[in-house]
């Protein structure tokens, strides 16, 4: 049979149950203040909540390897496209802007 | 009379079933869900696109005979270079060889009945014609007049043309390369005849996978890019326009994810169909099986690393920069490894000439050319010089048309036989792959001298002492123009009237050369199974007439 | 009928098993959920840069947002995910009854999040937040956006109604596939050996709640609210 072992019910109330949870955690967690911490919590609560998500509710945990890299890759991907965006902004201005260029002007490099 | 009734029957009678005619009438192929019937829808539309790309190419060749210009206002030519752009890229190179070749060969190659998913197949074709819709109702009512990139602002806010109806055509037929790379993708790891195991695929398929694994993950973003600027023309809210608070660069970043990448969309199909014309005319087992079929798998994952390197002199950091022009380096590698192995198995081959392999021959050297003179431009000191000249319009060329053209072409005239069951004018083929050739490069290697001279891209003028460069460029692009024009005449008269071609005309190797020509609607008389590696052209040879 | 129903497995003729044409299945949607990350990637990276770019203003903004409605309705969606995950066991287990019941629950969550979004877009036109369409704040919520500059505040907004916007439209096409579900599993179309429609259809709906999961404190726990 290729279709996935059935998951016992109470393994889906759990995961439900710890969802709820986690979602009162993070809207209580909105009105500490603990500094740049909020986002970090926040975003950290949200991937917690994916993973229970992917693993169980998406079968992650009872897929093949195939599946597996197929979430891994999409992943990845994004993590890419953020990661190269913000290498580009974040280092922008690390060597200041250069004089504007005039022909009269000889070169200021030592 | 009675002897038309009763001869005409006969030869039908004695040709056995196949796809073609196993039905009739327009619904048999609108609704049909077999993959090579979808094939040739394909074909018949990109080709459709082809020679409309074509005529605008024509006609800027013409403009720029006279430094004044010779045929049109600017205004028009900047819309003649965009709507170039827009259809021969999203329109023919990146479905030709996928969505015509890869459609037709993949469940073939790999010992199916279909793809997995017929439906969405066909579905992916009516999408790409809707997406042409709307591209053709831009070009009716006067064109685009942004470049083929829609660079923000200028896309957003102040051109005044039909940016909207392109873009959308644009972002809609995006779902259709999605959906093809998903069928290929599943189709390639579950459908695989038993005893076809990873190695043992022909390496058209490995780039076929590699090419999926970019639609699947870059079109999407492409996608996004063109429905904010969709956005952003009709609301004017601000995410790209810097006078409301947004970052123009962030369009840049967003569409050249995609459209970097979507290079390698045009290119690595064609280096599939190069593995497997190569071995067949040389008669020799292609040389170095797993690195060709890895370096295909690492230049579409390299292939997303690299965009930056269109936006050196845009403000783009100057460090980001230096990352991206050494990641573009590496992109060489695989690409380099591919040119090496096609030589090595060249080497001491008992090579024949026949028109693919012309074709093959021609796009190694020109790719060659066009992917080193891609060095120049990802080194960041020549690219401030070279950026926005000629010599990047020339590099791409020898890349989209030297290369992928190329190599399209040279897959159309090796699985000719097989889709038609037909041979095509050996002598003409021969001719018109030299036509071409010669065509080619006189129209582009011109283009490097003019781009390093210092003439810019995109202008519809130009200084009187780039003349002489200039015509003889459009002298080329008349040559390369008739060079296309006769294949599409002999593949027309083939189908009628060319001789029948048999199962393998090639003799060559590979499962998609086991069954008749043109296939019965499943593809295999008996399902299929593998026992031997590909190209084993060694222990074939004796069974060759 | 009943004989027809127990063991009726379609195979579509491209396949050789019925396995084959699960896994192939499978597979595929989970490639398809791979193109959607990278859809909504795109308006994520775009949300994140303005972000860092214009802290302040997207702080100020994101408290605007209703706070207690984003927690229901996150609430509501995880619930539905927990129903489409029942489901789903319900058709492994071909419980044809709970099936149809679960579905309809499912749709009705649904409907629920989508009618709670509406009302959240109500209040923007009524505090004159729409980007381009109605975009002058007044009173107190020009107050509290005026610090952070209201140009990047409009910006926040964009974002705001681009992704929650495709996400909802994402949810209409997920209603509309449940409803077709619906239909199916009340034909009895189902059973322990074919029901990987509803499992296709069960992925698409998790996902989408996971993009919810990170819209939800993207967009309204982000500036804090203390």
């Amino acid at each position: 049979m290729a279709a996935q072992p059935i998951v016992p019910f109470r393994t889906y109330v759990l995961v439900f149950v710890a969802l709820l949870v986690l979602v009162a955690l993070t809207t209580g967690a909105a009105f500490i203040d603990l500094g740049p911490f909020n986002t970090v919590v926040a975003l950290g609560i949200a991937f917690i909540k994916m993973m229970l998500v992917l693993l169980f509710f998406m079968h992650l945990l009872h897929s093949n390897k195939l599946t597996h890299v197929t979430a891994v890759a999409a992943a990845f991907w994004l993590l890419l496209l953020i990661g190269l965006v913000f290498a580009d902004y974040t280092s922008r201005g690390w060597i200041p802007d250069p004089a504007p260029w005039s022909s009269s002007a000889p070169p200021t490099h030592p | 009379m009675s002897t038309a009734t009763t001869v005409a029957p006969e030869p039908r009678a004695a040709t056995p079933l196949n796809y073609l005619n196993v039905e009739y009438g327009w619904r048999s192929w609108l609704f049909t869900k077999d993959h090579k019937r979808i094939a040739l829808l394909y074909l018949i539309s990109i080709t459709f696109y082809f020679f409309i790309g074509g005529a605008f190419a024509v006609l800027m060749r013409i403009h720029l005979i006279d430094p004044q210009g010779a045929l049109v206002q600017p205004e028009t030519y900047n819309k003649l270079f965009t709507m170039h752009g827009i259809i021969m890229i999203f329109f023919f190179l990146i479905p030709s060889i996928p969505s015509v070749l890869g459609n037709f060969l993949v469940p073939l190659m790999i010992g199916a009945r279909d793809l997995a998913f017929p439906r969405l197949n066909l579905l992916s074709w009516y999408i790409y014609m809707l997406g042409g819709a709307f591209t053709m109702y831009s070009v009716i009512h006067g064109g685009v007049d942004t470049g083929w990139t829609f660079y923000t602002p200028y896309s957003s806010t102040y051109a005044n043309s039909q940016v909207i109806p392109a873009a959308l055509g644009i972002f809609i037929t995006g779902f259709s390369s999605i959906l093809t790379g998903l069928n290929f993708i599943v189709t390639i790891h579950k459908m695989r005849a038993p005893g076809m195991t990873w190695f043992r695929m022909p390496l058209f398929l490995w780039s076929m996978y590699a090419t999926s694994i970019i639609f699947v993950l870059g079109t999407p973003v492409l996608a996004i890019a063109l429905f904010l600027l969709f956005l952003e023309r009709v609301f004017q809210v601000g995410i790209f326009t810097p006078a409301l608070g947004g970052d123009p660069l962030l369009f840049q970043h967003l569409f050249w994810f995609y459209s970097h990448p979507a290079v390698y969309i045009m290119i690595l199909p064609a280096m599939g169909v190069i593995s497997e014309i190569v071995p067949c005319f040389s008669r020799k087992r292609i040389f170095g099986y797993k690195v060709i079929g890895f370096s295909s798998v690492a230049i579409a994952v390299l292939s997303f690393l690299v965009w930056g390197h269109h936006m050196f002199v845009t403000g783009q950091s100057i460090y980001t920069g230096l990352v991206f022009s050494a990641l573009s380096f590496m992109v060489a590698i695989p690409s380099a490894i591919k040119v090496f192995n096609w030589t090595a198995t060249l080497y001491k081959g008992s090579i024949s000439y026949d028109a693919p392999m012309l074709y093959a021959l021609g796009f190694i050297g020109l790719f060659t050319m066009g992917g080193l003179t891609g060095l120049f431009l990802a080194s960041l000191s020549t690219d401030v010089q070279l950026n926005g000249t000629y010599f990047i319009v020339a590099h791409f060329h020898y890349i989209m048309v030297g290369g992928a053209v190329m190599g399209y072409l040279g897959g159309m005239h090796y699985w000719w036989p097989k889709i038609s069951g037909r041979l095509y004018p050996e002598i003409w083929a021969r001719l018109a792959a030299a036509i071409i050739f010669v065509g080619f490069n006189l129209t582009f290697f011109p283009q490097f001298m003019l781009g390093y001279l210092g003439m810019p891209r995109r202008y519809a003028f130009y200084p009187a002492e780039f003349q002489f460069l200039n015509v003889m460029s459009s002298a080329g692009a008349s040559i390369l123009g008739v060079g296309y024009l006769i294949p599409l005449i002999y593949f027309a008269w083939s189908m009628r009237y060319g001789p029948i071609a048999g199962p393998n005309p090639w003799g060559a190797t590979g499962l998609e050369w086991q069954t008749p020509s043109p296939p019965p609607k499943d593809n295999f008389e008996q399902p299929p199974a593998v026992a031997d590696e590909a190209y084993d052209y060694a222990h074939q040879e004796v069974g060759l007439v | 009928m009943s004989e027809a129903h127990s063991g009726r497995i379609h195979i579509a003729h491209q396949f050789e098993s019925s396995d084959q044409q699960h896994e192939a299945g499978t597979l595929g949607i989970w490639i398809f959920l791979a193109t959607e990350v990278m859809f909504f990637g795109g308006l994520f990276t775009g949300y994140a840069l303005d972000r860092w770019l214009y802290y302040p203003a997207f702080a100020a903004a994101s408290r605007i947002l209703d706070i207690r409605l984003g927690a229901i309705n996150t609430a509501v969606l995880l619930t539905s995910s927990f129903t489409m995950a029942l489901s789903v066991r319900a058709a492994q287990t071909a419980k044809r009854g709970a099936l149809a019941l679960l579905l309809i629950l499912t749709m009705l969550l649904g409907a629920v999040f989508l009618g709670i979004k509406g009302f959240e877009y109500y209040q923007k036109f009524v505090e004159h937040v729409v980007p381009s369409l109605d975009f002058a704040p007044q009173g107190e919520v020009l107050a509290r956006l005026a610090p952070g500059g209201l140009g990047h505040a409009q910006l926040f907004f964009c974002f705001y109604f681009f992704m929650t916007g495709l996400h909802a439209l994402h949810m209409i096409v997920g209603l509309g596939l449940l409803f077709v579900l619906l239909l199916r599993a009340l034909g009895s179309e189902f059973n322990a050996g074919y029901y990987a429609p509803v499992e296709v259809t069960g992925l698409y709906w998790h996902f989408v709640d996971i993009i919810w999961i990170f819209l939800f404190p993207l967009l309204y726990l982000i500036g804090g609210r203390f």
